[in-house]
């Protein structure tokens, strides 16, 4: 770990530079840049789930840490190689008037030509593209189910400022249901007439899921609350009665369907390292989650 | 190479853009002959579970084992659970498991006893009631050859060799394929005459290595490489398959096969097809056969056997600092045994592309390392602009795609040492799968598992392939079997004095993988 204090982008690209060769292999294998914006009290979290998220996909990691805005402007870091990391990583403190710039410090540490995705761990900007970091990135990650305020609406103002290449973990986090969901109607080739949902009483998940079934479906979606974890059930009614996905540990699901016995399925809630992982699988625009997110706003208007 | 079924194309939560939802395979079961063999426990029943971990699995799936066995269906189950417990790849969890273990089934019995057959089809339909398989059933034959004219047979006479309605009944097997032309044909006139072609999927486990896909990927997407792909700058090209180890324990299987049958045949005349063949049309699996085939009927074998091709056999000695016995003194092993344990061959493809570039293929036991790499070496260039002592240290170019382990792609080309002088030397450029895609790319045995479930065949080879390969392989086979025993070589070194003085013939040396 190189500390440096009072220092600039230049210097931290060196740093990098400087640790690969210590490392003995000047040559770079990372595939992408991936910018975390956090704050200082979840930082570790972070930097925790992108290491293991590195593992999928090296990457050269920036977190910057924006600190208070008043005062002369000091630029901090940390700058690593190795150590359980397959990329670099870098932890940049931000503090005085250079918090409105964040942008300047990270520009030149992009990687050329390679991908840029950005991630806010917890409270995201309202329109992440016109963010000046988010505008950096061709990946813009959020998690509105981490705001910490405005949590029922977070979704919905995400999904309001939707760009191409914007993407939530409240929407990654159900891939699991609606591959099950899809595979149920594969088995079930079936009309579905109504559809309903339970879940927590705030799950940005549950409001992506439903505005998903809409869309798809064109059928009307019911919401209903229990204690959770998560999304607990998620029934399709056709006419040969229902297709049901009960989940009440957060693990092991029971599947029913018409005229099939239930059956147990494995549904784990999966944790953020793996979330992150799936998001930077992709790196282009996610056409289903846009149509969603419209969806949703639409549903949202009409309330 | 997706094949999407109508139902499918139908379902309104599918979307081909949608690109996050994996493809589950539709509802089915898998029967499998041979649990108790080393294919079934440490590839085949992993690979399930590693599938079902990655949610890839209908709800409902079945696994139905089936062996000379007093065991019911919980012994079966703890069969499982320790195989899974031992090699699977993903972590063990305990729903997972849970979700699988409703489906297992154990049908005792022997192949030729028509009870046990009728149990079997009793507990494929009492699945398609209870566990809602749908008809549909895949049955794996992890057993020798020999039987799968009985167990083929066994499965017509009982009915289940056809599913209800239009539910589908698939065969899969491993190698060997035969063990000459003839065989082959044999063997494919046993399966032929229960499962239509495309219903017999033969697993060649490297067709399922990331890397060996991603010769495609390379050659075909990309505009820098297929310019240099013909005989304008390609000198040869090398294919070996390494092993450090002997033959273990298989001395039954491999006595009397060898390794040219065991591998050349196979897994190095489907890479050399995959190196070699023109851009197909489309990645669906009638336009890369067409494409394999065109290649493997253009091969032809040069005059001289004698001097074009090795084998070997290896001595007692040490390799990586063990003590080890030679083949003949190997359990089981006869001490007159002619099997190679080390075979290479040089071909030729008879083409435009290709005409007068020799494909050297080489494959054996007890080597340096195990290694399986292709190396494409170029032509020097036609003019060097520097003095011969400045290039002293310059060799050919070359391109070689690591297969396994440490799967990815090496460049070597010259670069200037730095210093006053001008001198040239060797350098290599690396690209390492592990590097970019850590931890992603599934066992070959998850993806070609899923294949069959799915229905999806462009990475199995069909029966016109297998021939094709016996074709070119058959003489060679028929000049070594005049010429007695095999050359001893050391072990823990890279094969005997003949195949290095075959390529000394022709001005080249092997490569050190």
């Amino acid at each position: 770990m190189i500390e440096l204090t009072d220092t600039n982008s230049s210097a931290i690209a060196a740093a990098f530079v400087h640790g690969r060769t210590q490392a003995g292999s000047p040559a770079m294998g990372m595939v992408m840049t991936l910018v975390i914006v956090v704050d200082e009290d979840v930082a570790d979290d972070a930097m925790e789930a992108a290491r293991a998220a590195s593992q999928e996909h090296p990457a050269r990691v920036l977190g910057v840490i924006v600190g208070d805005g008043r005062g002369a402007a000091h630029v901090n870091a940390q700058v690593g190689i190795g150590s359980g990391w397959i990329g670099e990583t870098a932890l940049i403190r931000l503090s005085g008037q250079v918090v409105k710039h964040a942008d300047s410090v990270v520009l030149p540490l992009l990687l050329p030509d390679s991908p840029v995705a950005v991630w806010w761990p917890s409270n995201p900007p309202a329109d992440p593209a016109a963010d000046p970091l988010g505008a950096l990135a061709t990946r813009r990650i959020t998690d509105a189910a981490a705001a910490s305020s405005g949590k029922t609406l977070a979704i919905y103002s995400q999904c309001e400022s939707y760009a191409p290449g914007n993407t939530d973990l409240a929407w990654t986090r159900i891939t699991a249901w609606r591959a099950l969901l899809a595979a149920s109607l594969d088995q079930h080739p079936l009309k579905v007439r109504r559809a309903s949902i339970t879940s927590e009483r705030i799950s940005p998940s549950a409001d992506l899921l439903g505005a998903w079934l809409s869309d798809r479906l064109k059928v009307p979606v019911d919401r209903a609350n229990s204690s959770g974890p998560g999304i607990t059930e998620v029934v399709l009614e056709t006419k040969e009665g229902p297709i049901r996905i009960t989940r009440t540990d957060g693990k092991l699901a029971t599947f029913s369907s018409p005229g099939r016995p239930d059956r147990p399925i494995a549904l784990k809630r999966r944790d953020l390292p793996e979330l992150l992982a799936e998001e930077l699988r992709r790196l282009d625009e996610d056409n289903v989650y846009a149509a969603t997110a419209r969806r949703l706003v639409a549903l949202g208007k009409k309330k | 190479m997706t094949n999407m079924s109508a139902a499918h194309s139908t379902n309104p939560l599918r979307d081909p853009q949608d690109r996050r939802l994996p493809q589950i395979a539709g509802p089915c079961g898998l029967v499998l002959f041979g649990v108790t063999g080393d294919l079934a426990r440490k590839k085949v029943m992993p690979a399930i579970y590693d599938l079902a971990n990655r949610g890839l699995l209908p709800p409902g799936f079945s696994l139905v084992g089936f062996a000379r066995r007093d065991w019911a269906n919980e012994d079966f189950a703890k069969v499982v659970h320790d195989s899974v417990r031992e090699n699977s790849r993903t972590e063990f969890r305990e729903e997972v498991w849970k979700q699988l273990a409703e489906g297992f089934r154990f049908v005792p019995g022997d192949f030729s006893d028509d009870v046990a057959f009728d149990k079997l089809r009793q507990t494929i339909e009492e699945l398609d009631t209870t566990r809602g398989t749908g008809g549909n059933h895949a049955f794996y034959l992890a057993i020798p050859p020999s039987f799968f004219g009985d167990v083929v047979g066994q499965l017509k006479e009982h009915g289940l060799s056809e599913g209800p309605g239009d539910a589908w009944r698939r065969v899969v097997i491993e190698k060997p394929f035969g063990h000459d032309l003839e065989s082959a044909r044999e063997l494919n006139k046993v399966l032929s005459d229960v499962f239509p072609s495309e219903s017999v999927f033969r697993i060649d486990h490297y067709l399922g290595k990331e890397t060996v896909q991603n010769i495609l990927a390379m050659r075909f997407a990309n505009a820098m490489f297929e310019p240099l792909w013909n005989s304008n700058y390609v000198d040869h090209v090398q294919i070996t398959m390494a092993e450090d180890i002997g033959i273990g324990s298989r001395a039954g299987y491999y006595d009397g096969i060898g390794s040219a049958r065991d591998v050349i045949q196979n897994h190095l005349m489907q890479l050399m097809a995959l190196v070699a063949m023109e851009e197909p049309t489309s990645f669906d699996a009638a336009s890369l056969r067409l494409e394999k085939q065109k290649v493997l009927s253009s091969v032809v074998l040069p005059k001289r056997l004698d001097l074009t091709t090795a084998r070997g056999q290896y001595a007692a000695g040490w390799a990586g600092g063990e003590e080890v016995v030679g083949y003949l003194d190997e359990q089981d092993i006869p001490p007159t045994s002619t099997t190679d344990t080390f075979a290479a061959v040089k071909l030729n493809i008879e083409t435009r592309r290709w005409a007068g570039v020799p494909f050297y293929l080489r494959t054996g036991k007890r080597l340096g390392r195990r290694v399986t790499e292709v190396a494409v070496v170029f032509k020097r260039a036609p003019h060097l602009p520097f003095s011969s002592t400045q290039t002293e240290e310059l060799t050919e170019n070359a391109l070689v795609i690591r297969i396994q382990p440490d799967e990815g792609m090496t460049i070597r080309f010259g670069s200037k040492v730095p210093g006053t002088a001008m001198e040239i030397r060797d350098v290599n450029m690396d690209f390492a799968y592990g590097g970019t895609f850590t931890e992603v790319s599934p066992e070959a045995y998850e993806r070609l598992i899923l294949d069959v479930l799915l229905g999806d065949p462009p990475l199995f080879p069909q029966h016109e392939e297998v021939e094709l390969s016996w074709q070119i392989l058959d003489p060679v086979l028929a000049h070594w079997a005049k010429k007695g025993k095999p050359e001893q070589y050391e072990p823990g070194a890279w094969g005997p004095d003949s195949a290095h003085a075959m390529l000394a013939r022709d001005g080249r040396t092997w490569r050190r993988p």
